[in-house]
């Protein structure tokens, strides 16, 4: 019997930001869509949550960001990810940004930001769109 | 470098890709397996169960902290409910074993229970050679104690830790006959709250009262900790060596102890296999939807409906 492969993602909270409300309720999101999802905790390190991801071997890792230091923690994560050979790994982005903020964090290889006011709907369905599990 | 090869020599990107191959099934995963067999039986693996929320991975925390201390390497294997209604998890031990994320000398994977038909215990046996394979010196595998998967998986364990707090005073006796007879040692956790003199002297109680079971055996010990102090965890680890002595210290006993292990593994094994092999063409073939109808309009009862399907598949010709 076959089993189907199943989605794993990574939700993590990089940085000195203590606000996961948000990262929880993703979490259970992406749950209840049927993913199995990690849960860092908080203040992890860009070293870390690479470190976990691999671990974990996860398709994506969701980063939650509301402290303003986005601009280093998710550019760093995605290069790190290319040190360690693991860049098909996705990384997405969710929290507040300034608007100008948002092409420059795609332009580093952010494949997709959600912002405040989303609806869990559209940010499971990017999973179900966008994401394949790794063979 | 093959990926057996790639794992031997402790590739973390290679075991943790292989560990999601197994848990999905993939046939190809099998035969590294094989591979990787006569590398493994060098690591010692320490169960470790309870309730939710009893403290279980902080204790897992703990320990890695004294036995990374001590120059072992560690492989963690935490697994996690998945959702019966969604098929999803939120595997959430990591946070409480933060501080070893960064230390090379420790793996840590998240796992979700799925919806198997019993093959956790199987994925749980893999992912533990996979670890072993890759040279860590312990396996400390953690599970959430409830149901008959969860009691494989326990048994599973060279040493098996079930972890309590103060207060479940009558859950214990409900407990007794489960998960309960299959601990080698009792932590009672969170001990500074009310009502811990009295846990350990239920479990005392039960294990007196099966006296019988443990006499000229291994009888075990009841300990209190404070995890999230690191209090109670250097005693725990010495309880753990002492009951590895224990089953390694007689040849007798230690080989009785491999047979039966081998055996249960093996059956376990083998009921895997068929399952897989079988019930897939069973429930996808044409006789099985005809045979589900029949029973609907209760024209054929179940049991004979059962006894056709099965007998036909696994022996054609008779019947």
């Amino acid at each position: 019997m076959n089993q189907k492969r199943k989605i794993r993602i990574l939700v993590a909270k990089p940085g000195l930001d203590g606000h996961d409300r948000g990262a929880r309720i993703i979490a259970r999101a992406y749950r209840d869509a049927g993913f199995e999802v990690v849960y860092s905790g908080l203040h992890q390190t860009p070293e870390e949550i690479v470190q976990a991801a691999i671990q974990e071997d996860v398709d994506m890792i969701g980063l939650s960001s509301l402290a303003g230091a986005h601009m280093y923690l998710f550019p760093r994560v995605v290069e790190l990810l290319k040190e360690k050979d693991a860049e098909d790994i996705v990384v997405c982005g969710g929290g507040i940004f300034p608007e100008e903020d948002i092409p420059k964090l795609k332009r580093a290889g952010i494949k997709e930001i959600f912002t405040p006011g989303t609806p869990l709907a559209v940010v499971t369905k990017w999973v179900e769109e966008n994401l394949k599990p790794r063979g | 470098m093959g990926i057996a090869e790639k794992i031997i020599s402790g590739d973390v990107t290679a075991a943790a890709k292989l560990i999601r191959d197994i848990d999905d099934m993939v046939p190809e995963a099998r035969a590294i397996l094989k591979e990787l067999y006569p590398f493994t039986g060098m690591a010692y693996v320490v169960g470790i169960t309870g309730a939710s929320g009893v403290g279980k991975s902080t204790l897992v925390d703990q320990m890695v902290t004294h036995l990374r201390k001590a120059g072992r390497t560690v492989g963690i294997l935490a697994v996690d409910p998945t959702s019966p209604f969604s098929g999803g998890a939120i595997l959430g031990d990591r946070v409480r074993m933060q501080q070893h994320s960064m230390d090379e000398g420790v793996f840590i994977r998240s796992m979700a229970t799925r919806g198997y038909f019993g093959g956790l215990t199987q994925s749980i046996k893999g992912v533990i050679d996979v670890l072993d394979a890759m040279g860590k010196e312990y396996i400390l595998v953690e599970t959430v104690g409830v149901g008959q998967d969860e009691i494989d998986i326990v048994q599973t364990a060279h040493t098996s830790i079930i972890v309590l707090i103060p207060g479940m005073g009558d859950d214990i006796q409900a407990l007794k006959a489960g998960i309960l007879e299959v601990g080698d040692i009792f932590v009672i956790n969170k001990a500074d709250r009310e009502g811990a003199d009295r846990t350990v002297s239920d479990i005392k109680f039960m294990i007196e009262m099966d006296e019988k079971r443990y006499k000229d055996g291994w009888k075990p010990p009841i300990l209190t900790a404070q995890a999230v102090y690191g209090k109670g965890i250097r005693e725990i680890l010495d309880e753990v060596e002492k009951h590895r002595e224990y089953l390694t210290s007689s040849k007798e006993r230690q080989s009785k102890y491999r047979y039966e292990k081998t055996r249960n593994d093996l059956v376990e094994m083998i009921k895997d296999k068929i399952v897989y092999e079988v019930l897939d063409d069973i429930i996808h073939s044409g006789e099985f939807e005809e045979a589900l109808q029949l029973i609907m309009k209760r024209k054929i009862d179940p049991y004979t409906a059962c006894d056709n399907i099965v007998l036909k598949k696994l022996k054609p010709g008779k019947g």
